[in-house]
C-alpha cells in the first residue's frame, strides 16, 4: 500500500486501473474530464493497458461500454450531467440487458440555467435506471467504492451496472491523502472477470424485444437482482474491510454519532463529512448522522431500523423533484408514520452548505419543523 | 428449414420484404464468426421477438441510433479476447442517414474496423412509412404526403455514400437485392478490409411502404438500377468505380409507374416533376462518370 496525496478524480482513475477493465470509453465534461484525462496518460505510458475509445458523444460512449460488455470483457466510462443525460436511454439498454458495466459519475446539476456546479440532479433523473447508485463521502471511500463497485455489478446474483457517484469538485477538485491498495491485494479481491464470452459456436441473441407477455418478467428480475444486491453490496463491503481494513458502515447505510442520539440527520455524499466534522466539533451529543451510500437499491429496512426510536428526522438533499419536494426525503417519509420529517432541499448548483446551516436545520430538526426548507 | 445460417427461422417479415433477402445472402459471405449489431429497425422487430430469435450467428440490439458505436464496442472486445471475426452493423435509413449519423462518423473517424451495412428502404417503414432524408424526391410517405400545396417528398436524397467516403472510410459500396452477386463481392470487399471500416448501401425495395405487388420486389430492384435511379458502384481506396456497365438506361418513368407512392407524380399537374427527376439522375450519372 501506498498513500498518496490526490485528486479525487485521479483517485477514481488509480482505481480503474487496478480494476483493469478492458474496454474504457468516455467523453470529457466539466467536472469529470480529470478522470478520463488521468486515464488517457495512463494509456499513454502503457501502465494501463486497455483499448481506450475516444466516442464523439456519451450516447456513443455507453454504446460502446455496451457492446464490449455484451461481448465479455470489463469495462468503464464516467461522466456528469448533461453526458448523463444524453446517455438516457442507453442506459436502460444496458441495465435491462443485465450488463455490468461500471461508471462512474461526477455529480453536477442539469441545465438550464447552464451550471457546471455540483448537485444530483444528474443521477437522480436516473434513479430508475436499474443502475446501482453508490454515493461516495470522501476520495478514499471514491478510489474503494470503484473496487467494489466491479465486485458488485458482476456477481451472478446481480449482474446489473453500478454508478460510482462523487460530488462535482467539492471530491473530483479536492487533494486528499489516498490510500493506494495494492495490486495483488485487488487482484485477490476482484479476479479478472469471469462472465460470458462470445462465443462464435454457440451465438446468442441480446436485446430481444418483449411483449405484454414477457416484458413484466424481465422487470420483475431486475427488480428481484436489485434487492439481491443489498446482501451482496454488504459482503463486498466487509469482504474488502478484511483485506484493506477500511468499510462504510455495512456497505449500504453508515450511522455517526448515533450512541445518544434523539434525532437525525440523513444525507448522502460529502455533506456527510461535513455533518460528521460538525458534530464532532461542536461535541453535540442529540442529533446523529444517517448517510444513505446505497440510493439504489435503497437499504429500506436499514433506514427504518436506524430511525425507529428517535424523536425526529430531518433529511438534506441536493436535488428536487420539481413539483414534489426533495426526492429523498419521500422516500423516507414513506418509512416512518411516527416522527416529524423535516426537508432541506440546498446545495443546488454547488451553492455552499455552510456550518451555521447545519447548526439552523439541527435547531429545525430539535423542533420538528415540518415543510420544505430551503437552504 | 433444417440448415443451420446465420439468418433462418421464425422471421415475422411482411411478404416480398427485401431485407431478409439481403440478409441471408451477407451472412452467407460473412460466415459463423460475425456478430450483427443491429438498430431497432424492421429487420430487428421481425427477427427477434423474445424468446424466439431467428439469428444464427451473435447478434446484439440496442438502440436506434447506436449501433456503429455498439459494433465499435464488440470490436474492441474482440481484439481484446483474441478473438477473430466479423463485425457487421446493420441500421435502415433512418438509423443511419438521420439519427445514427453521428455515431457512424464517430466509428469511422475512430478507424474502428465494422463493417456498417445501411438497409436502404427509403423511409421509416418500422413506425409506419415517415420520410427520412433518405426517401426520394417526389415519394408519398405518411409525413410527405401530396396534396394541394405538396408534391410529396420536396428534398433530395441525402447522399450518404459520399459522406461516409469523406471520412476517407477504404471500402464504399452502393449494391441492390436485385443483383445479389454484386452485392456479395462487394461484402466479401467490405470484410477484407480487416484493421478499417467499411461501409454497404444496400437498396431494399418495400413493397408496403413503395405500394407495388410483393411479388415484384427483385424486378422493382432491378428497375431501379437499370433506370439509373439507384446507381451501384463503389469508392475503394479513394477510387470511384461505377459497378454496372451503364449501357442504355432506361426513362425513370418506366420505374415510377410500378409504385404507388409516386402515382401522383402522373397527374397532369405533377408532370414537371418526372422530367425533374430524370434530369437528376441524369445528372448524377454524370458526376460519377467524371469522379471515376
Ligand atoms: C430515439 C428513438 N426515436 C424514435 C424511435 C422510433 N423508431 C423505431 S424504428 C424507427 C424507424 C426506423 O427506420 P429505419 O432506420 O429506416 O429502419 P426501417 O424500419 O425502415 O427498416 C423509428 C422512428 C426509436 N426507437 N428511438
Ligand atoms: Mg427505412
Amino acid at each position: 500500500m501506498v498513500r498518496k496525496v490526490l485528486e479525487g478524480s485521479h483517485a477514481i482513475a488509480e482505481a480503474v486501473k487496478l480494476c483493469n477493465p478492458d474496454v474504457v470509453a468516455a467523453y470529457p465534461i466539466t467536472p469529470q474530464t480529470h478522470i478520463i484525462e488521468r486515464i488517457s496518460e495512463m494509456v499513454a505510458d502503457g501502465e494501463f493497458k486497455t483499448e481506450f475509445s475516444r466516442a464523439e458523444s456519451e450516447h456513443s460512449a455507453m454504446s460502446i461500454c455496451l457492446g464490449a460488455q455484451a461481448a465479455g470483457v470489463r469495462t468503464f466510462t464516467s461522466s456528469a450531467s448533461q453526458g448523463i443525460a444524453l446517455m438516457h436511454e442507453v442506459l436502460y439498454n444496458v441495465s435491462g440487458m443485465r450488463l455490468p458495466v461500471v461508471m462512474a459519475v461526477v455529480n453536477r446539476s442539469l441545465s438550464s440555467p447552464l451550471n457546471i456546479w455540483c448537485d444530483w440532479s444528474d443521477t437522480f433523473a436516473e434513479r430508475d435506471s436499474g443502475w446501482i447508485q453508490l454515493y461516495c463521502e470522501s476520495s478514499q471511500e471514491a478510489f474503494d467504492t470503484i473496487i467494489q463497485a466491479y465486485k458488485i455489478a458482476e456477481n451472478e446474483k446481480v449482474s446489473l451496472p453500478v454508478m460510482v457517484c462523487i460530488d462535482g469538485f467539492i471530491l473530483s477538485h479536492v487533494y486528499e491523502p489516498v490510500n493506494i491498495a495494492d495490486k495483488k491485494l485487488v487482484r485477490k479481491f476482484l479476479p479478472k472477470y469471469s462472465g460470458r464470452k462470445m462465443d462464435f459456436d454457440k451465438p446468442v441473441t441480446q436485446g430481444a424485444w418483449a411483449g405484454p407477455d414477457h416484458f413484466q418478467e424481465f422487470k420483475q428480475a431486475q427488480h428481484e437482482a436489485m434487492r439481491n444486491s443489498k446482501d451482496v453490496i454488504r459482503e463486498a463491503n466487509s469482504e474488502f474491510k478484511k483485506i484493506f481494513g477500511r468499510g462504510y458502515g455495512n456497505g449500504l447505510v453508515e450511522t455517526y454519532n448515533m450512541e445518544s442520539a434523539e434525532h437525525a440527520i440523513i444525507t448522502m455524499g460529502s455533506l456527510c463529512g461535513t455533518v460528521k466534522h460538525i458534530l464532532r466539533e461542536k461535541r453535540i451529543k442529540d442529533i446523529g448522522l444517517i448517510k444513505v451510500k446505497s440510493f439504489r437499491p435503497f437499504p429500506i429496512g436499514l433506514v427504518k431500523n436506524s430511525i425507529k426510536d428517535l424523536k425526529s428526522i430531518g433529511v438534506l438533499e441536493k436535488d428536487i423533484s420539481l413539483g414534489l419536494g426533495g426526492a429523498l426525503c419521500y422516500e423516507i417519509r414513506g418509512l416512518t408514520r411516527k416522527q416529524a420529517v423535516s426537508s432541506f432541499v440546498g446545495g443546488l448548483g454547488g451553492r455552499d452548505v455552510k456550518i451555521e446551516d447545519f447548526m439552523r436545520m439541527f435547531d429545525d430538526i430539535r423542533e420538528e419543523r415540518r415543510g420544505l426548507v430551503w437552504v | 428449414m433444417g440448415v443451420k445460417c446465420g439468418f433462418y427461422q421464425g422471421a415475422t417479415n411482411c411478404c416480398g420484404c427485401p431485407e431478409t433477402i439481403a440478409i441471408r445472402n451477407i451472412l452467407e459471405v460473412a460466415g459463423k464468426n460475425t456478430v450483427v449489431v443491429n438498430a431497432t429497425s424492421c429487420l430487428e422487430i421481425v427477427s427477434s421477438q423474445y424468446p424466439h430469435t431467428s439469428w444464427g450467428v451473435n447478434y446484439i440490439h440496442g438502440a436506434f441510433e447506436n449501433a456503429s458505436a455498439i459494433a465499435s464496442g464488440v470490436t474492441l472486445a474482440l481484439e481484446k479476447l483474441g478473438k477473430k471475426g466479423n463485425v457487421i452493423a446493420i441500421a435502415g435509413d433512418g438509423g443511419t442517414l438521420d439519427i445514427g449519423l453521428q455515431a457512424l462518423s464517430g466509428t469511422l473517424e475512430r478507424g474502428d474496423k465494422i463493417c456498417f451495412i445501411c438497409m436502404d428502404n427509403n423511409a421509416y417503414m418500422n413506425t409506419g412509412i415517415q420520410r427520412s432524408s433518405a426517401t426520394p424526391f417526389g415519394a408519398w410517405t405518411t409525413t410527405s404526403p401530396p396534396g394541394k400545396f405538396s408534391i410529396g417528398e420536396e428534398k433530395w436524397k441525402k447522399p450518404i455514400v459520399e459522406i461516409v467516403a469523406a471520412h476517407r472510410t477504404p471500402y464504399v459500396a452502393t449494391a441492390s437485392i436485385g443483383f445479389i452477386p454484386d452485392l456479395k463481392e462487394k461484402v466479401k470487399k467490405a470484410l477484407e478490409k480487416k484493421n478499417q471500416p467499411s461501409f454497404i448501401h444496400v437498396e431494399c425495395p418495400c413493397p408496403l411502404g413503395w405500394k407495388f405487388n410483393p411479388s415484384k420486389t427483385i424486378e422493382i430492384a432491378k428497375l431501379a438500377v437499370k433506370t439509373g435511379m439507384w446507381i451501384l458502384y463503389e469508392i475503394h481506396n479513394g477510387k470511384l468505380n461505377i459497378s454496372k456497365p451503364a449501357g442504355k438506361r432506361k426513362p425513370v418513368e418506366e420505374y415510377l409507374k410500378t409504385q404507388g407512392r409516386f402515382a401522383h407524380l402522373f397527374k397532369p399537374r405533377n408532370k414537371h416533376i418526372i422530367k425533374k427527376i430524370q434530369t437528376h439522375v441524369d445528372d448524377e450519372w454524370e458526376r460519377l462518370l467524371e469522379n471515376q
